[in-house]
């Protein structure tokens, strides 16, 4: 543990991605062969479910420390982090040099994983006998694992190179071998890097091909005859993969997601075997009679998405329907190294001798020259797309984001006026700092919330309104303050919806900062009326 | 009427007529210590230790400065003033005022810990406590300065292996003199920043014996510069005026770097979480060693510490003042 744990103080306080890698490749050679399975699982999102509640946690530092719930809050609330603060308040903390690397990473997983049935007594006392062997770097991460909240701010890539460099296996086979479905409990390391393994799992599905935003002017990318362009799409991004007779459906996010979607639950029989395919899981409105068909917002997605049981409801409210942009595997075949434009045309075929009303061919879009792109590009949100992609039509599907082959070039946000009302300290590397803020436009002579936003400033501007927040203060709620509505932002965001929930009645998809308006005073921001406006004609 | 009264000027003694630590311009300013959130610019007379004499001299320019030695009391008007050790830096007092019986101790900023170079700080019975509480939260328990300066010079070990530069992010008053002699102990030699290097020179002219510390100029090489170690204050940090430096790694020193959030906001390659305010226990002793009936918290975590005070039996306030504001201040702590 302390090693894992050393390595996460390092990942966590370096920006150099040089020292991560190597960091990472250090823990590679010296953890034990039973910690280098957890740190891979760890590291891409496969993290235990919480075994120890928060609230015992709490519960039992509270008690050590001698303090009361509200002192404890407060300082939770300055430090940002559940078990950080944990690890601040506890008492008589062994040093760096006095813990012990008695125990290993995987002793202390497999315990947790005993244990997580078992009553708050016994979870107690493992807690507080484990804490006392800790010291105070290995006490912040071993929270963090007993709460489900580890997280760590290292890409898969960043990962997957640590690994390459030790095992000399080469960086896209590994990114392929370590996605889909597996137990650190119980593979081990190399098993889950062999062949053979990876023969025998039939949901595997392939690491997806990301864009990069275009950066420059769309010109640069040269002669637009060697472009495919198509419409980008604001749904979940996912890999249908059928073999040995079993549907499998996967989100970027590698979660598998197939009981999600039982609309999918026919192309079992409709797909042949050994059949990947790569789009969109989105919600469709009307269907099509004119092959044209019109997405629902992401926002209809969402109500889906957290259910555990999808009932008639959603299912008529939100359908969902699937656009294939790319084909994978064909006859059990890998088709990646292909060309965009071969693996297009297998598609096309494919989907031809498959009818079904949900899914449909992600459509090319005819184009001569880019100032021709650039007018099309305009209509994509009459057309409920976010812009566009672009594919270079001989390029591989390749392994994670890479510059150079496919490019997103998406619409300007949607943008809004408003005044900040609310602050809240943020988390993180915002400890401390008031970086969340809720914001209101104006309704007649009174105030509406209508978004939360915590994005798109700079440190120092986040430094300045802190400043500001903490002096022009009117009230507190627990964490959250109120403040003189003053400062005014412009507020971006990708797509509006209607909202119960919301006061405003409206609910924002992705909203962010995109300007501090210094220029403007509260008198001057946008109404609710304007907002009703832009939902109108997104709708 | 209170010894002391709370107002738009600073911490004001009615019968004394004078104001100690203003923030505005007055006729009679008492002076805790040195740091420019205390020792402003603008008033008539300045009352201070002897040791923060020259450090005003040299931030306030010439003025009209009266001196005086610890526990050497002055009268003005009946009411009795003395300075009394606080440790926080070099010449830092706590200052005591008496009138007819009544003690009042107004702290400036304090430290418990002894730093080896700043008078070690000295409780001072009274029945009026106002304090700073710059880090009055639990989580802010400091380890002992000798742990931190391992894990400075271990750093330094580290980074001279990596070919590396070490750069310290220490406020130019107080921490950069107390990191000193640690990191003088590693032999390699110690450039300053200009900031740094006017105290320095400022102290050792005052007759203080430090590790000697060369002044980065112009004509300083890049090769005389090579796996060195630099002390800057907190505005140098990330300006061009680094890159001479280049390879180097930068080690941040203050009490804020207990939480890694705020470290990791900075960008270092370390923080040593090394503090010259008292952390929570030390406002918690000196407190009760004060024997005060009535404290307040003047800046920092104030309204926490009043309320913790208050349901522990100790009746506390939050004073508003401006001290704790002052940019460098607020970001080396």
């Amino acid at each position: 543990m302390k090693k894992f744990a050393a390595l996460i103080m390092i990942l966590a306080t370096t920006t150099k991605t040089n020292a991560k890698l190597i960091a990472m490749q250090e823990y590679l050679s010296a953890a034990a062969e039973e910690d280098k399975i957890w740190m891979m699982a760890l590291f891409t999102g496969r993290r235990p479910k919480g075994t120890v509640k928060s609230a015992l946690l709490r519960q039992l530092c509270m008690e050590a420390a001698n303090i009361e719930p509200w002192l404890f809050e407060e300082c939770y609330h300055t430090v940002g982090d559940l078990g950080e603060t944990i690890s601040l308040l506890l008492p008589q903390i062994l040093t760096a040099t006095e813990s012990a690397e008695e125990y290993s990473l995987n002793h202390y997983m497999q315990i947790l994983n005993d244990i997580a049935k078992k009553e708050d007594e016994i979870k107690m006392a493992f807690v507080k006998n484990a804490w006392a062997q800790m010291n105070r770097n290995e006490i912040f991460v071993f929270n963090k694992l007993m709460t489900g909240s580890f997280r760590i701010g290292v890409s898969q890539k960043l990962m997957v190179n640590a690994i390459a460099k030790n095992t000399e296996v080469s960086p896209s086979i590994i990114a392929h071998r370590i996605m889909g479905k597996w137990d650190p409990s119980t593979i081990s390391f190399n098993e889950l890097l062999s062949t053979e393994h990876n023969a025998a799992d039939d949901s595997k599905p392939y690491p997806f091909y990301l864009a990069y935003a275009i950066e420059g002017d769309v010109t640069d990318l040269g002669n637009e005859m060697e472009w495919q362009a198509e419409w980008k799409w604001d749904g979940i991004r996912g890999q249908i993969i059928k073999r040995n007779n079993e549907l499998f459906v996967w989100s970027r996010g590698e979660e598998l997601m197939t009981d999600k979607f039982p609309e999918y639950k026919i192309l079992q029989d409709l797909l042949p075997n050994g059949t990947a395919i790569d789009g969109e899981i989105i919600s469709l409105g009307a269907m099509p009679d004119d092959g044209v068909f019109l997405p629902l917002p992401f926002a209809a997605l969402q109500t889906r998405i957290g259910r555990k049981n999808i009932g008639k409801k959603q299912l008529t409210e939100a359908p969902v329907g699937f656009i294939v942009y790319d084909l994978l595997e064909q006859n059990g075949e890998d088709l990646r190294t292909l060309s965009m434009t071969e693996r297009r045309k297998k598609l096309e075929s494919l989907l031809k001798d498959i009818n079904v009303d949900f899914m449909h061919l992600s459509p090319v879009i005819e184009f001569n020259s880019w100032d021709q792109l650039t007018e099309i590009r305009k209509t994509s949100r009459d057309k409920g797309s976010e812009g566009i992609m672009l594919k270079r039509k001989d390029s591989e599907y390749k392994v994670g984001r890479k510059r150079g082959d496919w490019w997103k070039w998406k619409v300007d946000p949607l943008t809004i006026d408003a005044v900040m009302i609310y602050a809240q300290k943020g988390t993180g590397r915002r400890s401390n700092l008031y970086t969340d803020y809720t914001f209101a436009v104006r309704d007649g002579d009174q105030l509406v919330t209508f978004a939360k936003a915590y994005s798109g400033l700079t440190d120092k501007e986040f430094a300045q309104v802190d400043n500001f927040v903490k002096r022009n203060s009117l009230e507190k709620f627990g964490p959250v303050r109120t403040v003189k509505p003053t400062l005014v932002f412009e507020i971006a965001f990708e797509g509006i919806a209607e909202s119960k929930r919301h006061k405003s009645g409206v609910a924002l998809r992705f909203p962010r900062m995109s300007r501090w308006r210094q220029d403007k005073k509260p008198e001057d921001i946008n109404t609710l009326d304007d907002l009703k406006e832009i939902l109108k004609n997104y709708k | 009427m209170p010894l002391i009264l709370f107002t738009d000027k600073g911490l004001f003694c009615a019968q004394g007529n004078f104001y100690l630590d203003p923030w505005k311009p007055v006729d009679r300013a008492v002076i805790t210590h040195g740091h420019s959130d205390h020792a402003r610019w603008g008033s008539k007379h300045y009352l201070c230790h002897h040791f923060t004499k020259p450090i005003l001299q040299l931030r306030l320019g010439d003025n009209d400065y009266q001196s005086v030695g610890w526990n050497e009391p002055v009268i003005i008007n009946g009411v009795n003033i003395s300075f009394h050790p606080a440790g926080h830096i070099i010449g830092s007092a706590q200052v005591r005022l008496e009138y007819k019986g009544e003690v009042w101790v107004f702290t400036g900023d304090f430290k418990t810990e002894n730093d080896g170079i700043s008078t070690p700080y000295e409780p001072v019975k009274c029945h009026t406590f106002i304090t700073e509480s710059t880090f009055a939260l639990p989580i802010y328990k400091w380890q002992p300065q000798q742990d931190i300066f391992i894990e400075m010079q271990t750093f330094i070990a580290a980074n001279k292996a990596a070919g590396k530069s070490s750069i310290f992010i220490a406020y130019s008053l107080g921490k950069a003199q107390r990191i000193l002699q640690p990191l003088a102990d590693t032999g390699l030699p110690i450039y300053a920043h200009g900031a740094v290097y006017n105290v320095h020179q400022t102290l050792v002219n005052a007759g203080w014996k430090l590790p000697e510390v060369k002044k980065i100029t112009p004509e300083t090489t890049k090769e005389e510069l090579k796996e060195c170690i630099v002390i800057a204050p907190s505005s140098a940090e990330g300006s061009p005026w680094m890159k001479r430096f280049s390879p180097y790694a930068t080690g941040i020193c203050s009490g804020w770097m207990q939480v890694r959030g705020n470290m990791r906001r900075k960008n270092a390659d370390a923080g040593f979480a090394l503090s010259d305010h008292a952390d929570w226990d030390g406002l918690l002793s000196a407190v009760k060693a004060t024997g005060a009936e009535k404290v307040y918290a003047t800046h920092g975590f104030t309204s926490s510490f009043s309320r913790y005070l208050n349901e522990n039996g100790i009746a506390a306030g939050e004073v508003k003042t401006d001290f704790g504001n002052d940019e460098e201040e607020k970001i080396t702590e």
